[in-house]
């Protein structure tokens, strides 16, 4: 039986970059006991003979001409953007004042 | 002439019997007339769509020679970019963007000229069974408005089954092109993964998602499975092989001799009556067209929703790390002094909901260290066991085929508070998805119990898409002439006379 606190939820939302509220995060909590349950059969047949598969077509570093091809103008990249300057993005303080 | 099937319309386009500018005006007048009830469409691009059918009727007049469909109007899911057409994915995040470029699915229907009236309705994200996870409100089933159409592509599904275009484009994760397709009584086909480019479709889980045909003819989807198909260098992933026959397939529609496994594990407890019923009756009706019916095992099946369930929600977390409000989408709480990380937490709070909200902390969880190897790891295995089980069939039979879904149609609103009853509505085509196959989704009748249509699933070896049309064109021949007539002259007609 697998189980995820209050706590658990709000340190995912963190690293998942999701506010949540109080109510949201102790419902997902609930949901989360029944949700893992289910998925956790998963394991009573992933035994450690079998390989693991990641994507359908069994393919290796594909590899396509380098051709230069026209890309996007700066206007058309930012025409988007919610917020720009100078024929730049605009974005909000990454680094600390510090 | 909206209820033709677009080959039809193409045929008398091509006599000169009518024109694309009076044929897309037709479906753009339908959509005035129910779309208020069906709520297909998220966006009507009623400018360019007619702009484009003048195109079309230019070249024509010109005697140049045109594609089989070129002319014919078409539904496009709002997963796909489009330049300069706002594309939502059905989420808040992305309200009014219009992206700067064309998906390869969009650049390859303008190539064939077909018409593109507007983007259709869909979970957030294709994160859905239902359509009801929309942030722009439901699509209502055109059976029953009180139901719903399926999802994640209900809107393409709904708008094909109330005639507002003969031919749609969906994307199918875990049965987003067939649920909805056997929920509305329509046509839907997910091809080989790898077999129609993904570039510019708005990704979800990318070892899983694939776009492909939907319409109301095993020959339409086969058109227009055609015009989408081939090799992309714009995607990794895509096949470097021709394209398989599908038309030649739908023409021919010939299953003697073929042999036919019943999946046996993709039947029986939890699947309604007169779901089953229908499906008996189909196995029988291809007997009679001269297959053979087999029954095969894929004991690994039962473990798939369960896999599903941690691989798409791991791949989600990563793949929607890009809408962080810094370059294009929604951005919420960019007041002086804020950080980066405030406002991607605010904006995210508020441009996600809930069933995407759930699906990314579920995935961030199982790709968490220390629960890595117990929930995504194991789920990864169970993968190779799925693709074994179908290999181990495929050496008993050409195709395999189950029911599309273990139900018909359900109430809007009636399974929305619980995820997992939700995700049960997956548990047939989940799979294919898995192994990255092909499948296929076509009306087999209604259920006695609700008057509601069935799906009928054909599976398909990697790259042998053809068996599918192959079987489905026979498939849909013999209950043809048993109906008389198509099965969505049954559908209650809407806005009047259609």
């Amino acid at each position: 039986m697998s189980t995820l606190s209050r706590d658990d939820v709000a340190k995912l939302a963190d690293l998942a970059r999701i506010q949540m509220s109080e109510e949201e995060l102790v419902n997902l909590a609930q949901e989360f006991t029944v949700i893992l349950d289910a998925v956790a059969r998963v394991q009573e047949v992933a035994s450690a003979d079998v390989a693991p598969t990641s994507h359908p077509l069994p393919l290796r570093n594909v590899f396509r001409p380098d051709v230069v091809v026209p890309s996007l103008s700066p206007a058309a990249a930012l025409s988007s953007a919610p917020a720009q300057e100078e024929q730049r993005f605009r974005v909000p303080q990454i680094l600390g004042e510090e | 002439m909206i209820r033709l099937s677009a080959a039809e319309m193409a045929t008398k386009l091509a006599a000169g019997e009518t024109t694309s500018v009076a044929l897309t005006q037709l479906h753009l007048d339908r959509i005035a007339q129910v779309d208020g009830e069906v709520h297909a469409f998220l966006y009507l691009d009623t400018e360019g769509a007619l702009l484009q059918a003048a195109a079309v009727d230019a070249k024509r007049a010109k005697g140049e020679k045109l594609a089989p469909l070129a002319g014919v109007p078409l539904a496009l899911k709002d997963v796909m970019v489009q330049k300069g057409i706002p594309t939502t994915c059905g989420s808040k995040i992305l309200e009014g963007w219009r992206p700067p470029y064309d998906a390869t699915v969009v650049a390859n229907l303008k190539n064939n000229d077909i018409v593109i009236l507007g983007k259709t309705n869909m979970d957030e994200f294709a994160m859905g069974s239902s359509t009801e996870n929309s942030a722009y409100g439901p699509t209502h089933n055109p059976w029953d408005l009180t139901r719903i159409p399926g999802g994640s592509g209900g809107g393409s599904s709904a708008a094909l089954a109330a005639f507002e275009a003969p031919l749609a484009i969906g994307t199918d994760t875990g049965g987003s092109i067939r649920q909805p397709a056997a929920v509305t009584g329509t046509v839907g086909v997910k091809p080989t993964y790898g077999g129609v480019s993904r570039y510019g479709l708005i990704a979800f889980s990318s070892s899983l998602d694939q776009a492909g045909p939907c319409a109301r003819t095993v020959l339409d989807a086969a058109l227009l499975h055609e015009a989408i198909a081939g090799h992309d260098p714009r995607d990794a992933t895509s096949i470097n092989a021709p394209v398989p026959q599908v038309v030649a397939a739908a023409k021919a529609g010939d299953v003697k001799g073929m042999k036919i496994g019943v999946v046996k594990e993709l039947n029986g407890a939890g699947y309604q009556p007169g779901v089953r019923a229908r499906f008996e009756e189909s196995l029988e009706l291809l007997a009679k067209a001269g297959a053979e019916i087999i029954e095969v095992s894929a004991p690994n099946f039962e473990y798939a929703l369960a896999a599903y369930y941690l691989i798409a929600p791991s791949e989600c977390s990563s793949n929607l790390a890009r809408f962080d409000a810094m370059r294009y989408g929604l951005r919420v709480g960019d007041l002086d002094g804020a950080s980066a990380e405030s406002v991607m937490s605010l904006t995210r709070e508020v441009g996600f909901g809930k069933e995407v909200k759930r699906r990314i902390i579920l995935g961030t969880y199982a790709l968490s260290s220390g629960y890595y190897d117990a929930y995504y790891g194991s789920a990864q295995k169970v993968r190779t066991l799925i693709t074994q089980d179908f290999t181990n069939a495929f050496t008993k039979a050409d195709v395999l085929v189950s029911p599309t879904c273990p139900t018909t149609a359900f109430k809007i609103g009636e399974k929305a508070n619980d995820p997992l009853a939700m995700y049960l509505n997956d548990i047939a085509t989940i799979p294919v998805n898995m192994a990255g196959i092909g499948g296929m989704s076509l009306p087999s009748g209604l259920a006695d119990e609700d008057g509601l249509p069935v799906g009928f699933q054909i599976m398909a070896p990697v790259m042998k898409d053809e068996r599918m049309y192959l079987v489905g064109a026979a498939l849909e021949a013999a209950l043809l002439s048993k109906w008389g007539a198509p099965l969505l002259d049954q559908a209650p007609i809407l806005g009047g006379r259609a």
